[in-house]
């Protein structure tokens, strides 16, 4: 293992090498998910409920069966009946029967754009033909789309078998409310007792879209002896394996996923919906089917996060120290149970060293859409209200509101209000950073007002393989099973080379299909530079270790007296004896002679990522008249552990930084009256362009994690957690005016500052 | 299974003769930037798509005693290329130069932004308020009638089955003339206005207004033309009194409705805004004039 | 429904196709064509995915016809580079790291080429305005803006 604090020494790891898959990219031939082929390939398509809540009475497939080209037609009849099962194959708990409903609803219909059949045909025009001659007879039923709505009595209740869990006594009624969860420390009544001020305040957000620019998309074959082959673009080759597997009934073994480009996921591409419906199509049609969602169907089918209600209450002494803390964080979950709530309540005050704290978690069903992970799942929205209500009291307070944070920090043996108590953290020190930046020294004009907020997120580890294998020459192939969805490749081949002490571009990284590559848990988390890192430092470092071993029976000298460095074997010393040293061509070129092929695995379940944590500064102007907001100026702050390649760890800040600054302005799911979505379309959900932002300046803090061979953390979330408290806190001392609902668009901004009076 | 039948005419008479003799719903395909968008989405499926784009006249500018005139179809980007026009009609050419991105500019026209009868539409109150004109063919010869005559209603307008807009004429801005077009949008791009504002002034060489005419877009079933909002800026200068009563008067002739855009009350408010804001800016370039 | 018969030149070669007439152009590409470097992320015009450029005019090509390709020149991401020669453009986003899933690239290659062509040196607003029609969803712009930025020196030959 590397001394991870000789950053010096590090001749690969912390440069900015082009990236190994970058060509590919700009001269449009990478294969993303809509681009592959296969012999014979027809085309699917679904069709979807127009009603956000209704009994499916009957389903008339015969007019789409008849007409030419048609090769098959499938309803939930044609899929596996799955009874309730919890497990964890994507990045939460899953109801497999829930999953196998929302890929295709069997009696009821959930939501305004929930599957209830789909067709394969000879071409996609005939394909769309047949899905509109689908007869779908409903009995509409009353339906209910906000979450508070959703708890009240009178709601019309989504599932007659779930009762609130994690409540005592156990309900003997069906709700709306799935689950409640609690965090809690401390004594929550003496904490408030002895604050001097204490700010209450219910906070609201939006539902908002991953909004990946790359629509769903696969192409999925089932053979006559049973055996699939799926090609498609997601956040894991085996997850999507995991899951048709079990919701179509099939042996694991019998399917073989293909990883293509993935154009985006940041969460949303931790499930599936449309791979099983292909492949059961393609079973019924005994052709490769491609399906490929358009936009309207990603955004009224495919899970966005939550919105929710965030109801803070913070207590405070004079000088700032937080006696105590308390959130209750009220979460949709769309059709099924399974919001990040929990999440939620765990990172909304982990920033903070408070003793008397407490987090609540509330799950509640909805006729929405079934949430997807978001970047940071559930942080960014309860984050919005603690943060806000952080900055509110240092207003009130009349402290800084780096101060107040400083004062309150989680640092080192801070024992967090979720369980652990944390090891290596750099929250300090990005407060310390933010502190110095010149962005904190700016002078601000009229209506112009600057905003802090920091923000959380744990980070995770989990299981992850890759493989090396030295080629004849010299060169190197490193498969990993992580899809690369930010330029993984390039930090992978850079910790090889790193140890290797060879260039990386004598290396090919490649992403592994499930028949190539070991187990490896998908794409999330922030967890692939971490712990597909660790795999592949594994493999490498058995890789020089074979490399010595040849080298030893070259020379005809023990194991132990010969040394890796620079890309070559040295005899360890003078004792060892005189030889000139052998490059990696060298030995592979003896690779036959010596022992055969020089190739390593390696395998992990990787414990120990390092907490991760952010502070960011933004400048805004609001126009008064309007209640237009221009983000002028950002800064984002943020312990990365160690870049590995700073260009990509800057790029996550930055793209995680501005999905926040959507979600803080424009950003939300509307739906009309009957429960069907009114701005399902890049026109009107408005996600940033680049005529909205200024330059985001990322600035990196190195606290390296000791448990990571080049001490990395993760980074891909935690910037996607403070924007929204750090605009409103920005717009606050712009105007004036505390916004406590997201997003805060123009008409609700206007209308809250003629409200105030501002 | 849709399939519609394109054509695409080289003369006015076989496009008007398309269009008369079209069996089912016809459309004019101009830049295609609605139609294509309605089609795919099903909420249109004319059985004859009528391209105008290979008649001559139909793509282009052309300087005439008249005034000027801009070929139905020709595309957003080629009008702000048109370095005439773009001094003679600032609000008219950043108004059409204002819809989609610069990949839709390349298509977007005047006619399909007029046609498409979107409350909404950019380019609109900006014509509207530089006095542009439409020629419309049709079987019985052209007719040229004020732009603000085409939209009847949200997607509706007054053209008949065979007729389609051939070209737009807008006059030559003489003397102390200028307009200014504003819209308001949650982004900085690729919106739909929220309110659109345009507003044409001639001054006199003290700085009074003489003649105007307002122009507001979103917050009607059609295009405004706001007579009130005229009055209150003629026989003036811009001063504080003038701009609260042009704000007073957009507002008043607001008849918006409430949806994912807007609400009315917003809506309404930023009319007066934009009103006194796009005015400004006529009034200052009328001045330089 | 007959389908059309179009004659068009992509990327500098005659091409002949078949099409519907409701097909798009980015359907003929993608699925007639086999040039699947356009992306199709929205299908009406608000994401840039599919930029194209018709006649030296940048377009997305998911908002025109096929039939309506007849005659024309057309070009796309496939031909932006010199056989292995990249141009500038796709060199300076590959040295900023101006790309991380890569899908909305190709659309932002052939935007960013078109700017550069009509203005040589854009203001960092400039840019940012021309390019509001290609939507990139993981990089927040910053880097595209500074290989937009870095392009044109390269472009005059005066880096490699």
């Amino acid at each position: 293992m590397n001394d991870i604090s000789l950053k010096d020494a590090l001749k690969v790891v912390g440069t900015r090498p082009v990236r190994p898959d970058g060509v590919d990219k700009v001269v449009g031939r990478a294969q993303f998910g809509g681009d592959a082929t296969m012999p014979g390939m027809i085309f699917g398509a679904t069709v979807r409920s127009p009603h956000a809540h209704a009994r499916i009475k009957k389903i008339n497939t015969a007019k789409a069966e008849a007409l030419k080209g048609v090769k098959a037609v499938i309803t939930a009849a044609d899929m596996p009946e799955i009874v309730s099962e919890e497990a964890f194959v994507g990045e939460g708990p899953m109801n497999f029967r829930d999953l196998s409903n929302n890929l295709m609803a069997r009696d009821k219909v959930l939501y305004d754009g929930h599957v209830v059949a789909a067709v394969a045909a000879s071409s996609m025009s005939i394909a769309k033909a047949a899905a509109e001659l689908v007869e779908v007879e409903y009995e509409v039923l009353p339906h209910v789309i906000d979450e508070i709505e959703a708890m009240a009595d009178s709601a019309p209740v989504l599932h007659s078998d779930v009762f609130t869990a994690g409540v005592d006594p156990k309900p003997t009624k069906p709700s709306n409310v799935a689950k409640r969860v609690e965090f809690a420390k401390g004594d929550l009544a003496a904490g408030f007792a002895a604050a001097d001020k204490i700010i209450e305040r219910t906070y609201k957000t939006a539902p908002v879209h991953q909004a990946y620019i790359e629509p769903h998309a696969c192409i999925a074959a089932f053979n006559a002896d049973g055996q699939c082959t799926v090609i498609c673009s997601s956040q894991g080759q085996f997850m999507v394996r995991a899951y048709c597997a079990k919701l179509l009934g099939i042996d694991i073994s019998d399917i073989r996923v293909v990883p293509a480009e993935i154009g985006g996921g940041f969460g949303g591409k931790t499930l599936v919906y449309l791979e099983p419906l292909a492949l059961a199509l393609s079973r019924k049609a005994g052709r490769p089917v491609r399906m490929v969602m358009d936009r309207v169907d990603v955004f009224r089918g495919t899970g966005p996060t939550s919105g929710g209600t965030v109801k803070v209450k913070l207590g405070a002494k004079k000088d700032g120290t937080i006696t105590a803390a308390d959130a209750e964080i009220i979460l949709q979950a769309g059709a099924y149970p399974g919001s990040p709530m929990g999440p939620a309540a765990m990172c909304c005050w982990a920033m903070y060293d408070i003793p008397n704290a407490r987090a609540v978690g509330v799950d509640v069903v909805s006729n929405r859409p079934k949430v997807a992970a978001y970047r940071a799942p559930g942080a960014p929205i309860s984050t919005f209200g603690t943060e806000s209500a952080v900055d509110e009291m240092a207003r009130e307070l009349g402290l800084d509101p780096i101060e107040m944070r400083l004062k309150n920090a989680a640092k080192n043996g801070t024992k967090a209000l979720y369980g652990p108590t944390f090891q290596n953290i750099g929250y300090v020190e990005t407060l310390e950073a933010a502190k110095a930046h010149p962005n904190l020294q700016a002078k601000l004009g009229p209506n112009q007002g600057r905003g802090v907020a920091t923000g959380f997120w744990f980070n995770i580890g989990g299981e992850s393989s890759a493989s090396l294998a030295v080629n004849e020459d010299g060169t190197l192939v490193l498969v990993s099973g992580s899809p690369d969805i930010g330029g993984s490749r390039a930090s992978m081949a850079m910790m090889a080379a790193e140890i290797l002490g060879i260039e990386v571009e004598h290396i090919r990284p490649i992403v592994g299909d499930t028949a190539s590559v070991g187990f490896t848990f998908l794409t999330g988390g922030s967890r692939v530079t971490f712990a597909t890192g660790m795999a592949v430092c594994e493999a490498t470092n058995e890789v020089v270790k074979q490399l010595r071993g040849r080298a030893a029976k070259i020379w005809e000298i023990d194991v132990e007296a010969v040394e890796w460095r620079d890309g070559s074997a040295y005899p360890a010393g003078d004792n060892a004896g005189k030889f000139e040293p052998l490059s990696l061509a060298d030995i592979a070129a003896k690779a036959a002679r010596t022992g055969g092929p020089i190739t390593a695995k390696g395998a992990v379940n990787a414990q120990g990522a390092g907490p991760g944590f952010g502070t960011h500064v933004v400048d805004v102007e609001v126009d008064p008249e309007t209640g237009h907001v221009t983000v002028l100026r950002y800064t984002a702050v943020q312990d990365v552990g160690r870049a590995i390649h700073p260009s990509y760890v800057e790029g996550q800040i930055q793209g995680g930084t501005v999905q926040g600054i959507g979600w803080a302005l424009n950003e939300e799911y509307i739906y009309t009256k009957d429960g069907r979505l009114d701005n399902a379309s890049f026109l009107d959900y408005r996600v940033p362009v680049a005529s909205d932002l200024p330059a985001i300046d990322a600035v990196l803090v190195e606290v390296p994690n000791p448990r990571h061979p080049f001490g990395a953390k993760g980074v891909g979330e935690v910037p996607i957690v403070p924007p929204m408290a750090a605009v409103a806190n920005a717009i606050c001392a712009a105007t004036g005016v505390r916004m406590t609902s997201l997003p805060m668009s123009p008409p609700k901004l206007k209308a809250a500052m003629d409200a105030a009076g501002k | 299974m849709y399939s519609p039948t394109y054509a695409a005419p080289t003369t006015v008479d076989e496009a008007v003769g398309l269009l008369a003799n079209a069996s089912g719903s016809a459309r004019v395909l101009s830049g295609g930037t609605d139609l294509i968008i309605q089609m795919r989405s099903g909420r249109l499926r004319p059985q004859t798509i009528v391209d105008i784009k290979n008649i001559a006249g139909t793509i282009g500018i052309r300087e005439e005693a008249d005034g000027w005139h801009v070929g139905a179809a020709t595309p957003g980007a080629e009008i702000g290329e048109n370095a005439g026009l773009c001094a003679a009609w600032p609000g008219v050419t950043e108004a059409v130069q204002l819809i989609g991105s610069t990949q839709v500019q390349g298509r977007a026209s005047f006619a399909g932004n007029l046609c498409n009868a979107s409350p909404a539409g950019d380019s609109v109150p900006g014509l509207v308020a530089a006095g542009a004109k439409a020629v419309i063919a049709g079987k019985n010869g052209k007719r040229t009638i004020p732009v603000e005559q085409v939209p009847v209603s949200p997607g509706r307008t007054s053209l008949a089955a065979d007729e389609f807009i051939y070209e737009f004429i807008i006059p030559k801005s003489s003397g102390k003339t200028a307009d200014a077009y504003l819209r308001f949008i949650p982004r900085t791009e690729m919106d739909i206005a929220v309110v659109g504002c345009g507003v044409c002034v001639t001054l006199d060489n003290n700085g009074v207004c003489t003649a105007a005419k307002v122009s507001l877009g979103a917050v009607a079933p059609t295009v405004l033309v706001v007579d009130a909002a005229a009055k209150a800026l003629i026989g003036n200068k811009l001063d504080d009194a003038t701009l609260a009563k042009l704000d007073a008067a957009a507002q008043a002739a607001c008849n918006p409705i409430s949806d994912k855009r807007g609400t009315i009350e917003f809506r309404t408010k930023v009319a007066g805004v934009l009103a006194r804001r796009t005015a400004a800016i006529a009034f200052s370039r009328a001045a330089a004039r | 429904m007959a389908k059309t018969h179009v004659t068009c030149t992509i990327n500098g070669e005659e091409t002949e196709f078949l099409c519907d007439s409701n097909q798009t152009v980015l359907d003929v590409l993608r699925d007639d064509l086999g040039l699947t470097g356009s992306k199709e992320g929205c299908g009406s015009g608000d994401c840039g995915a599919c930029s194209i450029t018709v006649d030296g005019r940048l377009t997305c090509s998911c908002l025109m016809l096929g039939p309506e390709a007849e005659g024309k020149s057309i070009g796309t991401i496939e031909g932006v580079a010199t056989g292995d020669h990249l141009h500038p453009v796709q060199s300076q986003f590959l040295k900023h790291a101006a790309l991380q899933c890569g899908f909305c690239t190709p659309g932002l290659i052939v935007a960013t080429k078109a700017l550069l062509e009509k203005h040589p040196n854009p203001t960092d607003e400039e840019a940012r305005y021309w390019l509001a029609g290609n939507l990139c969803r993981c990089t927040g712009y910053d880097k595209i803006l500074a290989a937009v930025h870095a392009a044109p020196a390269e472009m005059r030959g005066e880096s490699a």
